[in-house]
């Protein structure tokens, strides 16, 4: 009876077919939005995941201020190249200290012009950051020492100012600095920020502190432990150190932040999963909406079937029967537009996650939530009109026009 | 099923109808209407009756009491052995599934569906497979003389067509008695004698008691026995070519 049931609601569907799309328009856009977000999101945090882990899960950032990221005061007390020696020298657990300095600075070579990220260290740079000079070498000790006016280019840059040309040996201008690209990055792609990594310039931290910021200041020290090492060791000896160098008293707060790869980590899927969440809440309205959309063409098709419905009780359809025809009939079109929602929704996250570049992850669980909320939809807001139309008198609905 | 078990009993004795001082009021208060005011009335198995009268005599009502759609406010309506009063509104609709048959005046097919699934449809409630519903109507069509025209729909055939898948309807299931409510009263003469020409048949041949509610009497003279209802009361009950 109920495959019947199903059956009938089916032949009910096609006989009105644009009305039943229209119908479960709203709970198709619903339900694709909802996955779409979710798996959109999913493949956003899995991406932020892997790209801190490639960073290396042993990785400290040393910053003053006492967080980093955005709203970092100017009134904090900067690190010096001193620091990051002292780190290196003081804590045993630790494998390679790179103290950084950035600044963003147009690049010019011959008559392109690029705008990017400069930025100042040493040799130690590359390997805390897990990257590698593709083509060309590392800076000399020398070039080091002497602030020497060399330079070694991300991928980017290299397409933005040379384009298909030949790099090493050419000279870029960099403010009133002419510096020698000697090296080429291997390419890295997006950050977990959404910043292009390989949108950078690498000099050594001297030329950048005499010929370019004119300070001795250190922005950030990128601290990477040795393999097996305790980070968690790591960063208390840190924190200590620097409260011990930069004199603070104990009941001083630290006025710098010591961040581990979780915290990062933490941090920045915790935006992306909030991002998510947001944008999840605002699709299921409209899966809300689309169940109101169910219930009002019921209605309407409640009484324009009401002679149908009288013949129906004529013939002997019980109470229940009738009941269920049209919960059935309600509930097949909303899963109905799961169904579709689930299929667009999928062609359309394959899509948005090649246009975004983030991976596709695809989540079964939200799949089947979101093919059950559907159907729920259509078994709440549809139970009001099969209700209406069981309850109909018989000879009123054969005498309806 | 309770219901079910409840309407075994109803037996298949000589008698299949019985009115006995049925009344029925419409409204409340001072703006009561009496359409029926103790009809008494008994109808044997194999009957065919044609209920006549004029607009508002209580024939319409009559009709729905006998087809359990609507309720007498007094009196007792007996279906066979069993007292419909007594019946909760499932019940009653089983006792239309099981042994009652309908035909309307305006047909009422579903539109858009074909012939056969239209008279498929009382066998979908009565849990019939699907091979057995698509023999029985096929059945049930080629008995009003419609073989051949079970994939069209309502649109594609014409009033009297539409009345004969209609009365395949109400016999697929072979019920005791097939209630007529003005059947022929849409059609020209020469299509409402091909109704009245299937339904003798089903009479006769089928043996199925019949009812119908007409107001044109060169209908009425082809079933057995003529009643004819004034103000809410029957007038006259007479077999066709004598008194009863």
């Amino acid at each position: 009876m109920l495959w019947n049931t199903v059956l009938l609601a089916l032949r009910e569907i096609r006989r009105n077919v644009m009305r039943s799309f229209l119908t479960i328009l709203g709970i198709v856009i619903g339900v694709g939005a909802v996955i779409t977000m979710v798996t959109i999101g999913g493949g956003a945090t899995l991406q932020v995941q892997q790209q801190i882990s490639s960073m290396g899960s042993n990785l400290l950032m040393v910053s003053p201020g006492k967080r980093l990221g955005p709203g970092q005061s100017s009134g904090n007390v900067a690190f010096k190249e001193a620091d990051a020696e002292a780190i290196i020298r003081e804590i045993s657990s630790i494998a390679a200290v790179a103290p950084v300095s950035s600044q963003s600075i147009q690049a010019i070579f011959g008559n392109q012009n690029w705008t990017t990220q400069v930025t100042g260290s040493d040799n130690q740079y590359f390997h805390v950051t897990n990257r590698t000079v593709g083509t060309g070498r590392q800076f000399s000790e020398s070039e080091l020492r002497a602030g020497a006016a060399v330079c070694i280019i991300g991928d980017t840059v290299r397409k933005k100012l040379f384009g298909g040309q030949d790099v090493l040996g050419e000279k870029i201008r960099l403010q009133k600095l002419s510096c020698e690209v000697i090296g080429l990055l291997e390419g890295k792609g997006q950050s977990s920020m959404g910043m292009d990594q390989d949108d950078v310039v690498v000099v050594p931290l001297r030329t950048l502190q005499r010929r370019i910021t004119g300070n001795q200041d250190v922005g950030l020290i990128q601290v990477s432990v040795q393999q097996g090492a305790s980070t968690d060791k790591a960063q208390q000896d840190i924190a200590k150190l620097m409260r011990e160098r930069r004199h603070l008293a104990p009941s001083d707060d630290d006025n710098f932040h010591v961040m581990d790869m979780k915290e990062i980590s933490k941090m920045l899927t915790g935006t992306t999963e909030l991002l998510t969440a947001l944008l999840s809440a605002v699709a299921a309205v409209s899966l809300l909406v689309g169940g109101i959309g169910i219930m009002n063409i019921m209605l309407v098709s409640v009484t324009e079937r009401t002679r149908e419905i009288g013949v129906r009780l004529a013939i002997g359809a019980m109470e229940r029967e009738v009941l269920m025809q049209f919960l059935v009939e309600a509930v097949v079109l909303s899963s109905l537009g799961g169904l579709i929602g689930i299929v667009l929704a999928l062609v359309s996250s394959v899509w948005l996650a090649g246009v975004l570049r983030v991976p596709f992850v695809f989540n079964g669980p939200i799949v089947f939530v979101s093919f059950l909320f559907s159907a729920a939809v259509g078994m709440i807001f549809g139970y009001f009109p099969a209700l209406k139309a069981a309850r109909l008198d018989p000879i009123e609905a054969l005498r309806h026009e | 099923m309770i219901a079910d078990a409840h309407l075994n009993d109803v037996g298949s004795g000589s008698r299949i109808i019985e009115f006995k001082g049925v009344t029925k009021v419409y409204g409340k208060g001072y703006a009561t209407v009496e359409a029926l005011r103790g009809v008494d009335l008994s109808i044997d198995e194999g009957e065919f009756v044609a209920i006549m009268g004029p607009s508002g005599s209580g024939k319409s009502t009559c009709m729905n009491i006998l087809g359990c759609l609507d309720m007498p406010t007094a009196g007792t309506y007996m279906f066979r052995d069993v007292d419909v009063g007594g019946l909760t509104r499932n019940q009653r609709a089983l006792l239309r599934r099981h042994y009652q048959g309908f035909i309307f005046q305006g047909y009422n097919l579903l539109s858009r569906t074909s012939a056969l699934e239209n008279v498929e449809l009382p066998l979908l409630y009565r849990g019939a497979g699907a091979h057995e519903r698509r023999d029985r109507a096929m059945e049930a069509l080629e008995t009003v003389g419609l073989k051949g025209w079970e994939s069209h729909t309502p649109g594609e055939l014409s009033g009297g067509q539409q009345q004969r898948v209609a009365i395949a309807r109400a016999i697929v299931t072979g019920p005791a008695v097939l209630l007529a409510d003005e059947p022929t009263g849409n059609l020209d003469t020469a299509r409402s004698r091909e109704i009245m020409d299937v339904l003798t048949d089903l009479n006769r041949e089928g043996g199925i008691t019949i009812v119908m509610i007409t107001h044109e009497p060169d209908m009425a003279v082809y079933a057995k026995r003529q009643v004819h209802f004034r103000d809410g009361l029957v007038e006259s009950d007479a077999l066709n070519g004598g008194a009863r």
